[in-house]
């Protein structure tokens, strides 16, 4: 036979078949689709999960006070809180590698003002935490210097906060109470939504860091300072400084652990990304699976054609068609049905990957390379899958192939 | 000039577990070109052995089969299949032809598959072969819109369509009517008349009377070599159908 007529006896043959054909298909199709989309998935939300984490703001060194040892009894973590405001004034001032610092003083309180009243947790910090997490302001303006000198009174709303206490009105310029403090609103932040755990990120109030320190949560010491390196690079040296400082101002001898704990955002970042694509790679392989057994699918049917059509093999052979002829045959159709079914797999896989994200706003991202992959994986799972049952059929005796009914 | 089939003590044993059984003994006889020969013999007879012989469908244990000046010893799978497209044309008694397939692709068939370098154009070669048969106007009928009738002539144009040096036809009327079956037996004597040779298996006697020449076999042996004296004509077969058709008080209307 003519290499030019094969895919035409191929096609041919196959549209006389029609459901047959895209039966056999379907696994292929099936296949196809699910390797690309799980993988789209899978990438997609490993993109979504380093945009939020972006989100918390870059470059961000967060110092955390640590659990202390005494005589080798951990006393778990922050026992012994040993934060105070002087190591925030510290770093700031000699902490050269970070460009803002702000402690963060946290409180959990009722909020009454507005509408009624809400449990939220109040922060307090400095001017600079708004740059170092990246946040903005929808209205308003966010305390100076100036207020957090004076303790002043005043408050910066999240987006949750100010729609259950001022529902759809702008709070800046009303009043609430904290603990019978009353406070002036002169800010709104923009929506942040969930973070990294889910947590609401727009639950929170802000207040000047002395304000929620001396008038709130009693004094003492501050449960985290926040800093900024000053690029991503500097992102370690900055973390390097930050230990000695600390060590230095809590006076710790060489030999005792230190009694605070840096972390980056980068390990954060690093640690989910690594889960994310173990899973890509887990979904990936499921559907790899499943193209796996749209193969064995073709085998199947094209074992069942063979059969079937074993009276048409004896007429190709009788009228002097060679084993050869009726092997590249066999071996054309499963190739095609598998390279069609893997070019349909391909649009339902994009058909879906837009359903996703515009009806279910699900996260996907569908690579070209994977795209290229699953179809080349298609024609070899065609001619692999095919070459069994076309040998069989080239290896038919024409008397009994003619016999056969 | 070599005679289109030339064979020389031809024998088939099979082999049925650890016994041997001979279907086909010492066949040795010659068919020159531009003959019209019936193998005639009851079932068991050896005919359908011989006829996958001569048919290049398989091989003998013993004995030579030269075709059209070629011998088909020790040939490769692949010869066999050249030589069946090249050298000849089988009529079967089930028509065999493709299903759900027009008769100009069944008809094309045959060239699909030539090596020969002949030069071809597929669809006209084929559209001049199911004229040649009388089938100029039905020809992107599907087989299975076709009478047997037709069947058979399509099967009969796929067999003239690469011109073959011998046409087999293996009890081509065995499926059909009393009246189709002479159309057919005269079609292939129009043929023949034109000079192609054909080789026709039967069991009927009435059907090898319409050759020129009847080979008999019994129990594998050529018992029977002998030249058909008269020979039936379409109008004589009609006539006799007739008459038989009147006394039995039904007018078939076969094509």
């Amino acid at each position: 036979m003519k290499w030019s007529s094969l895919p035409k006896v191929a096609v041919r043959s196959l549209l006389k078949n029609k459901m047959r054909s895209l039966l056999t298909s379907l696994g292929i199709i099936i296949g196809v689709g699910a390797v690309i989309i799980m993988v789209a998935i899978g990438e997609g939300s490993q993109v979504a999960i380093a945009e939020t984490i972006n989100s918390l703001g870059t470059n961000m060194i967060m110092i955390r006070p640590s659990f202390s040892r005494m005589g080798g009894v951990s006393r778990g973590a922050g026992s012994h809180n040993r934060l105070t405001m002087d190591d925030a004034e510290t770093l700031k001032s000699e902490a050269t590698l970070c460009r803002w610092v702000s402690p963060v003083v946290s409180s959990g309180d009722q909020v009454i003002g507005g509408a009624g009243n809400w449990n939220t947790s109040i922060m307090g910090v400095d001017v600079d935490y708004l740059s170092i997490r990246a946040w903005e302001l929808t209205s308003g303006e966010f305390f100076t210097e100036r207020d957090v000198r004076a303790r002043a009174k005043v408050a910066v709303l999240g987006k949750t906060v100010a729609d259950e206490l001022f529902p759809g009105q702008d709070p800046v310029g009303e009043r609430l109470r904290i603990r019978n403090t009353p406070f002036m609103v002169i800010g709104l932040l923009t929506e942040k939504g969930e973070d990294a755990m889910g947590r609401d990120e727009d639950d929170v109030v802000m207040a000047p860091s002395t304000t929620v320190f001396y008038r709130l949560s009693g004094g003492g010491r501050i449960h985290m300072i926040v800093a900024s390196a000053v690029s991503p690079d500097s992102l370690e040296a900055a973390q390097e400084q930050i230990i000695g400082l600390m060590r230095t101002a809590h006076k710790l001898a060489p030999a005792e652990d230190d009694d605070f704990a840096v972390n980056t955002q980068t390990e954060i970042v690093e640690r989910a990304s690594e889960t994310a694509q173990v899973m890509t790679v887990l979904l990936g392989s499921i559907a790899a699976v499943s193209l796996l057994v749209g193969g064995i699918g073709i085998m199947n049917i094209m074992l069942v054609s063979v059969t079937e059509r074993t009276r048409e093999i004896g007429i190709r052979m009788s009228v002097g068609g060679r084993g050869s002829d009726i092997l590249l045959q066999f071996l054309a159709e499963a190739i095609l049905l598998s390279l069609v079914g893997g070019i349909i797999g391909i649009l339902l896989a994009f058909g879906i990957a837009y359903a996703l994200e515009h009806i279910w706003h699900i996260r996907t991202v569908i690579d070209p390379a994977m795209t290229v992959l699953a179809f080349s994986f298609s024609g070899v799972v065609g001619v692999f899958f095919g070459l069994y049952p076309a040998r069989k059929a080239a290896a038919l005796n024409p008397i009994d192939a003619l016999r056969h009914e | 000039m070599h005679p289109v089939i030339d064979t020389r003590g031809l024998s088939k044993t099979y082999q049925m577990g650890r016994v041997e059984v001979p279907a086909l003994r010492d066949a040795t006889f010659t068919v020159e070109r531009g003959e019209f020969v019936a193998i005639m013999g009851a079932s068991g007879s050896g005919k359908s052995t011989l006829m996958n012989l001569l048919g290049c469908l398989d091989t003998p244990t013993a004995g030579e089969y030269h075709l059209d000046g070629i011998n088909t010893a020790g040939l490769s799978r692949n010869a066999y299949a050249d030589i069946r497209n090249r050298k000849i044309g089988f009529v079967f008694q089930g028509f065999n032809l493709l299903a759900r397939t027009s008769a100009l692709e069944n008809v094309e068939l045959p060239l699909l598959y030539d090596r020969s370098g002949r030069e071809f154009d597929p669809p006209k070669a084929a559209q001049s072969a199911l004229e040649l048969v009388g089938l100029g106007d039905r020809l992107t009928h599907e087989s299975n819109q076709l009478s047997g009738g037709e069947q058979q002539r399509v099967a009969i144009a796929r067999a003239l369509v690469n011109e073959p040096a011998l046409v087999l036809a293996d009890e081509p009327t065995g499926n059909l009517d009393s009246r189709t079956s002479v159309e057919i037996m005269f079609m292939l004597q129009g043929l023949n008349a034109q000079g192609i040779t054909i080789l026709l298996v039967t069991h009927e006697q009435d059907i090898s009377l319409f050759t020129k020449r009847i080979v008999r076999l019994h129990d594998g042996r050529i018992i029977k070599d002998e030249p058909v004296h008269h020979r039936t004509t379409r109008e004589e077969a009609m006539a006799q159908l007739d008459a038989r058709g009147q006394s039995l008080g039904e007018g078939r209307d076969g094509s």
